[in-house]
């Protein structure tokens, strides 16, 4: 039986624990951080001196921990590009503007145990030589950000933050930026735009790197809020340990927001890889099953941007047998969550934001809805993606509006094939083609019966001079 | 009517200034401290935030735009942020969104900010408030409310009045 296993949410929904920095001081609050400042510097074999830094950039790289916030990308790779010979001070950023649709996993950090994401982001910013160090709280957290405020004062006055920390010679300040409703802060570059006071218009890559190129044109971490909480327990418990948990190459645990049609939503932190994509929809731990007389239609696996997967579709997943490859075929909700299998499925785990999608639900409308998102928060900088993401949006609320042709769904999937694959500055043109190109792919009967149903309407209308059709709600 | 900002609002903004190396980067916090106070932001107050972190006015402007966040009129006093996106939608957030409207005499049907005539109450939708587990989700200015019901909703407005 898959269970779920706490590390970063291991007090915060216990009885009596608050975000103030008493109670995380009575759970061992700020010991890690106490560790790493003790750190001395290392004698290695071949004659050079390994710097407590170093050691703890290692350490992170060691314990294979990969990006929360939604790529999975190495966070001690991350780490390793920042240009140390620049002579420009680093920043690091703390990415807490979750929008991903479906997530709601850094909400419950930032809200109750504020003091471990910054335990964690001093902790960073001391193993990356970062003086200066943000967290970007998207906006509809004000709540949120008043907490980290007074969280940051509380760690000021007890020296965990400010000059000289803990008289370890090492100074850091931390302040809180609000973002303003707009998704594309999210998106690391964008992000950084955002906090120089401007549009958030993301950079192009190369040269824009962050590690290199970043805010203020420094080098610059940009890290979520999980990752960062990570670092924390990788210090305590070492990043070999840390690597011992979860499967190969999908270490540590993640936090799944589970939402939509199921008996239990809410979040679950598992060890990655340690319970299928059924598991956390079914098992009685976990979501506790669909609702009574529904059957699985579909489900989100990793954030609204993820492609959808279908109930029932079957996938040929690379496994080591043996010492040899071979290729199983495991079904959809047979998929353990982790970064690997879901990229094998074609899809991603993205931001561990699951949604159950159940048989009442029209499968058009639900991508309608999503569209709709997108058009909203694409920023316009890059003509594929501001047009297209609004034809899309425009050509489902037609589908969904009485007003639907049966070939739009070829029309939807012409629109979305000419977003993605370089032809944007950012990420967000492959995040809003991947649910018009997979939903109109699995479920193409649907859309193309929307479209003809409409027409048939349409014509017979057209002959009696009545009109069938009520006014369509939004 | 000449723009005055209150002098402890404006100590707040000179204090928020000192967090960043380069003094453009605090006009979102600068925007967000004058739209809590004035309600929205007026071209008095884009004009004054430019002078004080030495922009030009458009560099603001285009900020006020952008963002969706800050508005250019005045809302109601209470603002009902409804939840639109996938996850509340599956969750109700339409029939929501449609009880409150119509208990406040709005068109349930619009999308955008409505306010009530007695300019107490604006009501919209909002795009994913990260509240997802615990669907229909909303926000009644600062407050966040999770798993609305009617009469929850109901009971959001009774504590506005």
């Amino acid at each position: 039986m898959p269970q779920e296993f706490k590390l970063i949410l291991k007090h915060l929904d216990n009885p009596g624990y608050t975000p103030d920095i008493e109670c995380y001081l009575r759970h061992g609050g700020y010991d890690a951080l106490k560790k790493a400042l003790a750190i001395q510097p290392k004698d290695l074999p071949d004659g050079k001196k390994a710097s407590p830094q170093e050691q703890i950039r290692d350490d992170v790289k060691l314990s294979g921990l990969r990006g929360r916030g939604g790529a999975g990308f190495s966070c001690g790779l991350k780490w390793s590009f920042v240009d140390r010979r620049s002579g420009k001070p680093i920043y690091l950023i703390c990415n807490a503007d979750e929008s991903e649709p479906g997530t709601f996993k850094d909400r419950q950090i930032i809200h109750k145990d504020p003091h471990q994401l910054i335990e964690g982001m001093i902790i960073s910013c001391f193993a990356n030589d970062v003086k200066l160090a943000y967290i970007y709280i998207r906006g509809e957290m004000p709540k949120g950000a008043k907490l980290l405020n007074a969280a940051l004062k509380e760690a000021r006055a007890k020296n965990f933050l400010g000059k000289n920390i803990l008289g370890s010679g090492y100074d850091l300040e931390i302040h809180v930026h609000r973002g303003a409703g707009a998704y594309i802060c999210g998106e690391e570059t964008g992000l950084i735009e955002s906090l120089e006071g401007k549009r958030p218009y993301p950079r192009i890559k190369p040269p824009y790197f962050p590690a290199v190129l970043g805010l203020y044109m420094c080098p610059t971490i940009v890290n979520n809020v999980e990752t960062l909480c990570n670092v924390k327990h990788i210090v305590t418990m070492g990043g070999a340990e840390f690597a011992k948990l979860g499967t190969p190459n999908n270490t540590g645990t993640r936090i799944v927001s589970l939402s939509g049609q199921v008996k239990r939503p809410g979040y679950y932190e598992i060890e990655v890889g340690k319970a299928t994509i059924g598991q956390l929809i079914n098992d009685p731990a976990f979501g506790g099953g669909l609702l009574d007389g529904r059957k699985l239609k579909a489900v989100i696996p990793g954030g609204s941007s993820s492609k959808v997967l279908k109930a029932g579709e079957k996938f040929k997943l690379k496994r080591k047998v043996e010492g040899k490859d071979v290729e199983v075929e495991t079904d959809m909700l047979d998929l353990p969550y982790d970064f690997d299998s879901l990229q094998q499925a074609g899809t991603m785990s993205g931001s561990s934001a699951i949604i159950v999608i159940d048989d009442s639900v029209d499968i058009v409308g639900a991508l309608a809805n999503l569209s709709e998102f997108y058009a909203h928060e694409s920023c316009g900088q890059c003509t594929p993606c501001r047009e297209g993401s609004l034809w899309m949006s425009k050509t489902l609320h037609r589908l969904t509006h009485g007003e639907g042709r049966k070939q739009d769904a070829e029309y939807l999937v012409k629109i979305a094939d000419n977003i993605p694959g370089g032809k944007t500055i950012c990420a967000f043109g492959e995040a809003c083609s991947w649910p018009v190109q997979s939903f109109v792919a699995k479920f193409k009967d649907e859309f193309v019966a929307k479209g003809a149903a409409d027409e048939e309407r349409r014509a017979k209308e057209a002959t009696t001079g009545k009109k069938e059709l009520a006014a369509a709600p939004h | 009517m000449s723009f005055t900002v209150p002098a402890n609002l404006e100590a707040e903004i000179d204090e928020l200034i000192t967090h960043y190396p380069v003094k453009r980067s605090a006009s979102l916090m600068l925007l967000h401290a004058l739209q809590e106070h004035f309600g929205h932001i007026s071209p008095e107050a884009t004009q004054w935030v430019a002078k004080k972190l030495g922009l030009q006015p458009i560099n603001v402007h285009e900020l006020v735009t952008f963002y969706p966040m800050f508005r250019q009129t005045a809302p109601g006093k209470h603002q009902i942020k409804v939840c639109r996106t996938l996850s509340c939608a599956l969750g109700g957030s339409h029939k929501l969104h449609e009880h409150f409207c119509t208990k406040l005499g709005l068109d349930p049907h619009a999308h955008g900010l409505q306010t009530t005539k007695d300019g107490k109450f604006s009501v919209e939708f909002v795009e994913c408030l990260a509240g997802c587990g615990m669907a229909p989700v909303m926000m009644c200015n600062e407050d966040f409310h999770e798993g609305v019901s009617n009469a929850k909703a109901d009971e959001i407005i009774g504590g506005c009045r």
